[in-house]
């Protein structure tokens, strides 16, 4: 008995949903994202201008730019402002330092309900644990590449 | 074609429905019977928060109509959370004969299908059915967190916060005159930020047998209204009834009646809610009212998992299907 998910008839219905989906306008979405995430690294590079004013070395400066960006992330998350940013912005909230430290806080705060270990802790890395693997792996990777060639 | 139950002696005593603030800010935000302040509603999770409404909106229900929790022989519910707990855990605090079933987002509609076989059966009296969702709790198991800065898919619907129940009996002002339960449909389709164009066969099919096994049309009812296909599974669901096409326009979806556009909801609402509270505040009013005599409701369920979503398997759906009429005044 031919399966009815495989059939000419679900075929004809799956194309017939790709020509229905609602088209999201590629162009206007990049735009948002260059403003978004632009206007984060604005944020970034003013704190780091003023820190070096005061006198503190650009690799010091870089680092409590980082730490900055950090804490105002995690801080809008806590405030349930962040994924309203992120609605709008898309991958231009989420690149940037401050969508990582957005994706550890959201399910900290999304599981405190399950307990401090098993619930906060463990699931704390649910989306940024895969991009810390794989982060590590392809730093080796090409770390090793660099050795090799230089 | 399988086969479509025709009832004689049940009816909707009462209705009551628990919405949330999203919900309650809706088009048909004035008709719920609770809109709660906040998603979390005083307590310390959103589970809670799930079955506290679900609890209230048998409570409501049982109170409208002055009955006790001894005056029911049953309790059927459901809710989209694993084991059940939305509907398991209300059932706790109410201390009468429970069973929980599940049909995803059809659970209402299977609900009240199998509660009114009990009560035609006469093994039974009066039954309690019931269904919720809640945004958050369906986020937290299904996607990602709440706060988690994402863009939603335009094709996606939004989880409702809802929870509805009626009261089966031997009186009342509306009949429950005919019962399809559904087959499982799967066209293939894998993509979980569109599970409207993923459930859209299932419900044709359910539709296609209610009217083929009775022999009737889409005109012979005055509101066909499927559960929470959402605004592109609407438009499929129409491609597939092909000439069958409703030219009144007697089509509707209880998803695409909860929220407005300017709510930033995409495809409409979604969850066993949906059709739970669309039914309990607003349809049922309408058919005690006259406005409409004869509604089916066909709610809709993508029965698929996590686990399966991430195994690449396709979304098996379901639809059942009920008819509801008024009882004329004489």
């Amino acid at each position: 008995m031919l399966k009815e998910r495989e059939s000419p008839q679900a075929k004809r219905y799956a194309r017939l949903v790709e020509q229905e989906k609602p088209r999201v306008s590629l162009g206007f979405n990049i735009l948002r994202a260059f403003l978004v995430g632009g206007s984060i690294c604005l944020v970034g590079e003013t704190i780091k201008t003023y820190l070096i004013s005061y006198g503190m070395s650009v690799e010091t400066a870089g680092i409590w730019m980082s730490i900055s960006l950090i804490f105002l992330s995690a801080l809008l998350t806590g405030l349930g402002v962040y994924d309203e940013i992120a609605r709008f912005g898309g991958a231009g909230s989420a690149i940037p330092i401050t969508g990582f430290a957005n994706s550890i806080v959201a399910p900290a705060m999304e599981f405190r309900s399950e307990g401090a270990i098993l619930g906060l802790a463990a699931r704390m890395f649910v989306i940024a644990g895969p991009v810390i693997v794989y982060g590590l792996i392809s730093a080796t990777v090409f770390g090793l590449i660099r050795s090799v060639l230089l | 074609m399988n086969k479509t139950f025709t009832l004689k002696n049940v009816y909707v005593e009462n209705t009551a429905s628990v919405v949330g603030p999203t919900e309650g800010a809706g088009p048909l935000g004035d008709l719920f019977d609770v809109v709660i302040p906040d998603d979390i509603y005083g307590e310390n999770s959103w589970e809670k928060a799930e079955r506290k409404m679900l609890l209230e909106s048998m409570g409501l229900c049982m109170n409208k109509s002055n009955y006790q929790t001894e005056d029911f022989d049953m309790i059927l519910a459901g809710d989209l959370l694993g084991q059940l707990i939305s509907a398991n855990f209300a059932a706790r605090d109410l201390l009468i004969p429970f069973v929980g079933v599940f049909g995803a987002c059809s659970t209402f509609t299977l609900s009240i299908g199998l509660g009114s076989l009990l009560v035609e059966s006469g093994f039974m009296n009066r039954v309690l059915a019931g269904a919720s969702s809640h945004h958050e709790t369906a986020e937290k198991t299904f996607r990602f967190p709440t706060e988690l800065g994402v863009q939603r898919k335009a094709t996606a619907t939004w989880t409702m916060s809802g929870a509805g129940t009626v009261i089966l009996g031997g009186v009342g002002p509306v009949r429950v005159s005919e019962v399809t339960f559904g087959r499982v449909v799967d066209y293939g389709l894998k993509d979980a930020n569109h599970l409207g164009a993923a459930m859209a066969p299932a419900a044709f099919d359910t539709l296609n047998r209610h009217l083929t096994n009775l022999g009737k049309k889409p005109e012979d009812y005055d509101l066909i209204a499927t559960g929470d296909l959402g605004s592109v599974g609407h438009i499929m669901l129409k491609h597939l009834m092909g000439d069958k096409s409703l030219g009144s326009g007697n089509l509707t979806d209880c998803g695409l009646l909860i929220y407005d556009t300017r709510q930033d909801t995409h495809a409409g609402a979604s969850g066993c809610g949906a059709s739970a509270c669309v039914f309990s505040s607003h349809f049922f009013p309408l058919l005690v009212k006259g406005h409409i005599n004869r509604l089916l409701l066909i709610a809709t369920g993508a029965l698929f998992g996590q686990t399966t979503a991430q195994q690449k398997e396709s979304i098996p759906s379901i639809a059942h299907a009920v008819c509801f009429e008024r009882v004329s005044d004489q």
